[in-house]
């Protein structure tokens, strides 16, 4: 019966092709525009480590001293030095890491010194985060705590310095000090760079990792929002009120979550009672997908592209309605004639619908065209997160599905009308 | 023009008269709310920085230790005063539309967050970056010599400084802000002078009316005022002078590394960072001239259409005396009250969408003005649309009355 359908239906559309090039193109600009932003936003809030992104867990503590703690405000993100290495030394979590985003001056063998990104971290960071390796290892928690002179790099870097060459073992020149590498990375970006979204969301990864302990040693730049009370001669030092640092926990079972909650409560308790502070002290940890959607990841006017596109295909549809209305209502005379000898309101109805979706799937050929073009002109912004865009094949059956389902649905209200046409009065008005 | 038979024949199609409505509807929500949009875009993109753009560029240089501070600005700064066509070179830590480098809250007292002011930028001089930006003074004093004080951490501790307009009558609503004490954490600042307009480094980031909260602080070279230059050159030099700039900063101090990224001319810095701006004006447009396309084909498809069912009822009125004039009016007026319903509709939904914007972007409510700007746009369009469909209607000859089917 269906294809019976589908042939009536591309008859009817091949005898009114102007009206059928004004249904597709405005189902296929809906869909286009519709699927461009909604790609978009698919890209930038998705899980940028979906394996793990249950388990990691950003720690946030609030331990302000009362002169300056509020209430009602939020929990700071970072955390000072003095907490994030209490917190690193009780080792409460299965894998724990702090670390500072910086930049680091690195004099190679020959050419000009480069300004490098760097991640200044502790040993758990490359096992947290899942971090691939081509040659060597990262760094174990001896060496966290010996401040030893050692640097992972990435694998651009190492194809810049060494021509993609194993270069563990080999030295990088940073001011006077000299920093054996011990681990090259595989390729490895993560999009947004959740575990530190304060220096740029997208992009590439950092070039050199450095142990914290190292880097402070080095008095290597750091960078990244540092936010300071009192009075601070060394924003660095141990003891400083300054909140600078990220941390980063893995708990892999809900036990732990619970006992590490529990951990960091008391740990607040502890503070209080030295005398830090007298308010009762706030405790935040959020994982990675609820830490993205506090920071608010995706930029303000995705979103807002994202709803101006959903409202333009509305208009669209409401426009495919009304055009299919039009359509159906002028066929009353031959629905009449088909009711007459015998088909049912229902079998109207379902070739109705089937038309309606012909329309729908052609125009949702013709939207996924126009979305790709569209796609083509983002990648071409200078946005940090251009060349993340791509359309994966979820988007890609997501948009048949919404160009039918559209249609389809524009075409519920025309199909139910056509399908009352009452059969005598048509007949005879004709 | 009668315009009863006009609301009786609708009435028979209610629910395709409905339809066009509410694509009207939705148009002019729409419409109203992205032209809204573009002229917020638009004021940002026109963001007054207050100083004289086209003569300045910015040149910045990194990787030395800060003990190598005070060598590395006496030598850039002779260097590149030395460079042909400089007219001055001078110290700063930011500038409009750079990266932002010294923004913090301040109070109205000392130590606490009692009395909190706002979230101001810190600009840092040297002597001579006061007049080399170009600033316009409107009241107070100019720096003098022994206003420069070393910036031990990021700003000195106890400085002579002047605000913006802006700032200075939101802090100090109806008073002159001369003499005024305000604080951060321990940090203290006396208000010196008042100047017309100064952007702070990221203006986009904050309320617009927060985007001139600049606080120019006369700071001795050193400290946190190194490394960043501010060159001053006759318009049509500027691009010439900084390539020369960057060219000679190996030979000036081979030592740093040049921040390519942010060692730009004041124009480009503009333009970089109101390049999104720019795209969302342009995709806010296109969207908006392809749903006026769409909805104008609408109304031809759907008035064609009528056209074609009332081919008889047009030749009967037209057999019966009714001009060719009046057929085209008749479809004018029904389109005219059509889209009339749709707009009286589009404009609550106008409102109930700038609500909805406004809950999740930072933007003021639509003005009034808007409304009836887009009620015109969507007439002009119906009427517009109407035309070819109407014409055709009008040359349905008489005979067609006499003939059936």
């Amino acid at each position: 019966m269906i294809s019976y359908y589908l042939d009536l239906a591309l008859r009817s559309l091949k005898r009114n092709k102007v009206l059928t090039a004004l249904m597709v193109l405005a189902i296929a600009v809906g869909i286009g525009t519709s699927m461009t932003t909604l790609t978009v936003m698919h890209v930038l809030s998705g899980d940028p480590i979906p394996q793990k992104s249950a388990d990691l867990f950003r720690v946030g503590l609030n331990v302000f001293p009362d002169d300056n703690f509020r209430p009602g405000d939020k929990v700071p993100d970072n955390l000072t030095r003095r907490d994030a290495e209490a917190l690193l030394r009780d080792a409460r979590a299965d894998r724990q890491a702090m670390m500072s985003a910086g930049t680091m001056v690195v004099t190679p063998a020959q050419g000009d010194p480069l300004s490098l990104e760097a991640r200044y971290t502790t040993a758990d960071f490359f096992a947290m985060f899942a971090v691939p390796f081509r040659f060597g290892h990262g760094w174990d928690r001896g060496d966290d705590g010996h401040h030893a002179r050692v640097a992972v790099i990435s694998a651009a870097l190492n194809d810049q310095l060494f021509g993609g060459r194993d270069s563990t073992g080999s030295m990088l020149q940073v001011g006077g000090q000299s920093l054996r590498i011990v681990g090259v990375l595989d390729d490895w970006s993560m999009n947004p760079r959740f575990y530190d979204l304060s220096n740029g969301r997208f992009g590439d990864s950092e070039q050199v990792f450095v142990p914290l302990a190292t880097a402070l040693d080095l008095h290597l730049a750091t960078s990244g929002t540092m936010n300071c009370w009192g009075n601070v001669p060394d924003e660095h030092a141990a003891d400083a009120p300054c909140l600078w640092l990220q941390y980063w926990a893995e708990l892999d079972a809900p036990s732990t979550r619970r006992a590490y909650r529990q951990y960091l409560q008391n740990y607040m308790a502890q503070q209080r009672q030295a005398g830090r502070f007298t308010h009762p002290g706030q405790i935040r940890l959020l994982d990675v997908m609820q830490w993205l959607d506090a920071k608010g990841v995706v930029p303000s006017d995705v979103r807002l592209q994202v709803w101006l596109a959903l409202g333009f295909l509305g208009i669209c549809l409401l426009n495919t309605v009304g055009l299919l209305l039009a359509k159906f209502l002028r066929r009353s005379g031959e629905i009449s004639v088909r009711r007459a000898l015998g088909a049912s309101r229902r079998a109207i109805f379902m070739q109705c619908l089937v038309e309606a979706g012909v329309v729908g799937l052609a125009g949702g050929v013709c939207g996924l065209a126009l979305a790709g073009l569209g796609l083509v002109l983002v990648r071409h912004q200078p946005t940090d997160y251009a060349g993340l865009i791509r359309m994966d094949p979820s988007m890609l059956l997501a948009t048949f599905v919404l160009a039918l389902l559209s249609s389809l649905l524009a075409g519920l209200l025309p199909a139910w009308r056509a399908m009352h046409v009452a059969p005598a009065v048509a007949l005879k008005s004709n | 023009m009668q315009i009863q038979p006009i609301v009786a024949a609708l009435r028979r199609h209610r629910l395709a008269t409905l339809l066009i409505a509410m694509e009207i509807a939705l148009a002019c929500a729409v419409l109203c709310n992205a032209f809204f949009l573009v002229a917020q875009r638009m004021e940002m993109i026109h963001t007054n920085s207050g100083i004289d753009e086209r003569s300045l560029a910015v040149l910045s240089v990194n990787g030395f230790e800060p003990s190598q501070a005070a060598d590395v600005n006496a030598r850039m700064l002779a260097g590149l005063q030395a460079i042909p066509g400089v007219q001055s070179a001078t110290l700063i830590n930011q500038v409009p539309f750079g990266p932002q480098r010294a923004a913090a809250g301040v109070t109205h007292d000392p130590g606490g967050y009692k009395k909190l002011i706002g979230v101001v930028d810190f600009v840092l001089g040297g002597p001579g970056t006061f007049k080399a930006l170009g600033l316009k003074l409107v009241e107070g004093r100019l720096p003098q010599a022994d206003d420069y004080q070393p910036a031990v951490s990021f700003v000195p501790n106890d400085a002579q400084v002047l605000v913006t307009r802006a700032l200075a009558e939101h802090a100090w609503p109806g008073e002159s802000p001369l003499g005024k004490d305000f604080w951060c954490d321990k940090f203290h600042f006396r208000v010196i002078g008042v100047v017309d307009h100064f952007a702070r480094a990221q203006p986009h980031q904050y309320d617009m009316a927060q985007a001139e909260w600049t606080v120019f602080t006369p700071t001795a070279p050193g400290g946190s005022l190194s490394g960043t230059y501010l060159l001053r050159a006759r318009p049509q030099d500027v691009q010439r002078v900084l390539r020369d700039a960057k060219a000679a900063v190996a030979k000036i101090a081979p030592d740093v590394v040049l921040d390519q990224e942010d060692s730009k001319t004041l124009g480009d810095l503009r333009t970089d960072y109101f390049e999104t701006d720019r795209i969302m004006i342009g995709l806010l447009l296109g969207v908006v001239v392809l749903m006026l396309g769409v909805t104008a084909l609408g109304i031809v498809g759907l008035t064609s259409f009528w056209v074609g069912q009332r081919r008889r009822t047009i030749g009967v009125r037209r057999a019966l005396g009714a001009t060719r004039g009046d057929i085209l009016r008749y479809f004018q007026t029904e389109n005219l009250l059509i889209v009339t319903i749709g707009i009286t509709l589009g404009m609550l939904l106008a409102y109930l969408l700038n609500a909805v914007l406004m809950k999740f972007y930072e933007l003021p409510h639509l003005p009034l003005y808007y409304l009836p700007i887009g009620a015109l746009a969507l007439w002009g369009l119906g009427q517009l649309a109407v035309l070819g469909p109407a014409l055709r209607a009008s040359h349905v000859p008489p005979v067609v009355a006499t003939r059936s089917v």
